[in-house]
């Protein structure tokens, strides 16, 4: 056995807990994750069947953590994991799976299948068998300060650019605020506005904030790749931001992932609670709304549609919450199939839109979303992840579509925001 | 075989024969589900937005219905899968002698179905059965998922069914002392084998839809 291959293994080994013994104890081979899983129904590929991307795993629960299965290791009669196997898995873990949670969502015996994925991923990246460009975006944010590389001195131009267009000033590095604002690298390279409109936001509804120049990135790739490690220093680095700046609540940007990463992974990665509170911007948005702090002026009279991202809606409890934001600010809000839990995704997320090898899959596995689309023909949709956002852009734009505009609903509520 | 013979097997059967199937299954489900608790869970450190043990619970009974839309999607697995459930369970369940075995053991009972439910319902899940074999086959998913611990698992859930039927309606002769014996033989084998196959999921579903709901609900996420 290699060193690699050990070490894999071990790192898998770890991650077998009682709910995963008894998700494979209780798999009936029904198939009904299938139909849930968009790799599956958009190419009719029973390889991309999701409790088959977890074959390894299960053949080591199997030979190690039961009964039997000891029985017949001790014969040498189990059948071991090879290095080939890992690299045949590899696409299947990294390239067929978003980490979506439909297949969780349907699973008649109540495996949560996704959860099963972000484990094998461990395994599989200390194998030596994480996606290029996952590794990359690990080391350069490990290096630096983002996964595009050190990102300090164009959030600072940021900062200064959104004070200039809102007229507020916005001070950075401020101690004993209520919010620290994280952002995702998307939001920071795109432009100012994500910051303009948080400024215009907290002003109105009277509240401190800051942005962190110690912890201000929010993405993390750590949890897409599977490296614990990784996660939790890019996790702790926000940690130790906010409790150096005594603030009261961080603020998960517009993206999906890393709002699972700092709100449900973080404390675990750490292994400790926080001694703040963590929301997604929609949460306070929408706690705003609730205690009358955001109110708006007029509407949009766009045809407009919404786009639950998995990691904020399905796997993060946030559905309401933008709906009733959606109702202040569209005149013309129209839901498609599916829409809220159920939503189908991007077809980018857990890495797989950074992920080249997998870029035509990817490309095949976003014509529901596309027929979906299609089906309530919209003349914008908004969205509240960056990585949705630019992924549903791209999309869009090679499927010829691209008169369809994306928003983020934090800008439009900004926007619509009376004085 | 004399009838005498028969007489012996059946006898058997239905005393040392269930003695030692029962030990195997109660002792083997144990040790199955003691060797996935002692796995532990890490303790969550995520401030909770729900309530991870009301919606743990409330999982275990709500997955036992399809989500919207989803039905559509795999007809022959879930309506199959529902009849052949419910069928088994009524045959096990409802009828008479089973009851009388079932207060023997623990001193519960409740009243019987007439023959002609029980035998429709045994009838629909052999059906059922048959469909769900059908998909395996044909289906490329489940072909795919289906190993021989899944067909042997299918085979011996159907064979107490169709064995009782022979047995209660004495299909090959008058003395139905073999068929009985062979009925009691054949639901002895789906006990023994209960504890190391995936017929461990009727006692395990419990614990993954309580885990998958608990994960979720700390979330305030649907389950
Ligand atoms: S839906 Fe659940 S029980 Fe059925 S094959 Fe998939 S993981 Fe197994
Ligand atoms: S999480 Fe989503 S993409 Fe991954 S296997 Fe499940 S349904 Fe498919």
């Amino acid at each position: 056995m290699t060193a690699t291959l050990e070490r894999g293994l071990n790192a898998l080994r770890e991650q077998i807990d009682a709910p995963v013994a008894s998700f494979f104890t209780s798999c009936v081979s029904c198939g009904i994750c299938a139909e849930a899983c968009l790799f599956y129904k958009e190419t009719g590929d029973p390889e991309y069947t999701p409790i088959h991307k977890l074959e390894l795993m299960r053949r080591m629960w199997s030979n190690e953590y039961t009964l039997l299965g000891r029985a017949k290791s001790l014969l040498g009669l189990g059948k071991k994991i090879t290095d080939d196997d890992l690299t045949r898995w590899e696409t299947l873990v990294y390239d067929s799976c978003t980490m979506c949670g439909r297949c969780t969502m349907v699973c008649p015996v109540g495996n949560d299948i996704t959860m099963m994925i972000r484990k094998m991923r461990e395994g599989m990246s200390a194998s030596g068998h994480g996606p290029k460009e996952l590794v990359g975006a690990a080391e350069r944010h490990t290096d630096g300060t983002s996964p595009m590389g050190d990102l300090t001195q164009a959030l600072l131009k940021r900062v200064e650019q959104a004070s200039k267009v809102t007229g507020i000033e916005i001070e950075v590095d401020k101690p004993n605020v209520d919010y620290m604002l994280m952002l995702s690298s998307h939001e920071i390279a795109s432009g100012e506005e994500m910051i303009a409109s948080v400024a215009k936001i907290m002003k109105k509804a009277g509240h401190s904030w800051t942005i962190s120049t110690e912890g201000f990135e929010a993405t993390n790739v750590g949890i897409q790749l599977g490296n614990r490690d990784v996660a939790a220093n890019l996790v702790s680095r926000i940690v130790d931001a906010a409790i150096k700046l005594k603030v009261k609540t961080v603020i998960s940007p517009e993206c999906g992932h890393a709002f699972q990463a700092i709100r449900w992974e973080g404390p675990n990665l750490i292994g400790k609670e926080y001694p703040f509170e963590v929301k997604h911007i929609i949460e306070v948005l929408d706690q705003f709304r609730a205690e009358g702090k955001l109110t708006t002026n007029g509407k949009n009279g766009d045809r407009l549609t919404f786009h639950d991202p998995c990691q904020v809606n399905r796997r993060g409890g946030i559905n309401k919450e933008p709906r009733r934001l959606m109702n202040m600010v569209a005149e013309n809000f129209i839901e498609t199939e599916d829409a809220g839990t159920m939503n189908w995704c991007c077809s980018g997320g857990g890495g797989v839109g950074a992920n080249q090898r997998a870029n035509d899959l990817q490309a095949k596995a976003f014509n529901i979303k596309k027929r979906q689309i299609e089906a309530v023909a919209p003349d914008a949709i908004v969205t509240m992840c960056a990585f949705c956002h630019s992924t549903l852009e791209d999309q869009l734009e090679a499927n010829e579509m691209d008169d369809i505009e994306v928003l983020s609903l934090t800008e439009m509520m900004a926007e619509y925001l009376d004085d | 075989m004399t009838n005498n013979q028969y007489f012996d097997l059946l006898m058997w059967a239905r005393t040392t024969g269930f003695d030692i199937a029962l030990t195997i299954m109660v002792g083997g489900i144990l040790l199955r589900v003691i060797e996935i608790v002692v796995l532990g869970r890490k303790k969550d450190f995520a401030k909770a937005k729900g309530s991870p043990v009301t919606q743990g619970i409330k999982t275990i009974f709500s997955r036992s219905v399809p989500r919207k839309g989803t039905m559509k999607e795999a007809p022959v697995t879930y309506i199959g899968g529902y009849i052949f459930h419910i069928g088994f369970f009524v045959a096990f369940l409802f009828l008479g002698a089973h009851i009388a075995l079932i207060k023997d053991l623990i001193g519960l009972s409740w009243p019987d179905f007439n023959k002609a439910v029980i035998e429709t319902a045994v009838a629909l899940a052999i059906v059922a059965a048959a469909a769900l074999a059908y998909t395996r086959f044909t289906d490329p998913v489940r072909r795919r998922l289906t190993g021989w611990s899944d067909w042997f698992v299918l085979i011996v859930s159907v064979l107490p069914l169709i064995t009782g039927y022979i047995a209660v309606n004495k299909v090959f002769g008058v003395d139905g002392t073999l068929w009985m014996a062979i009925h009691i033989l054949s639901a002895e084998l789906l006990m023994v084998s209960f504890p190391f196959t995936k017929l461990m999921h009727a006692v395990t579903f419990a614990m993954a839809r309580y885990y998958n709901g608990s994960i979720q609900g700390r979330k305030g996420a649907e389950s």
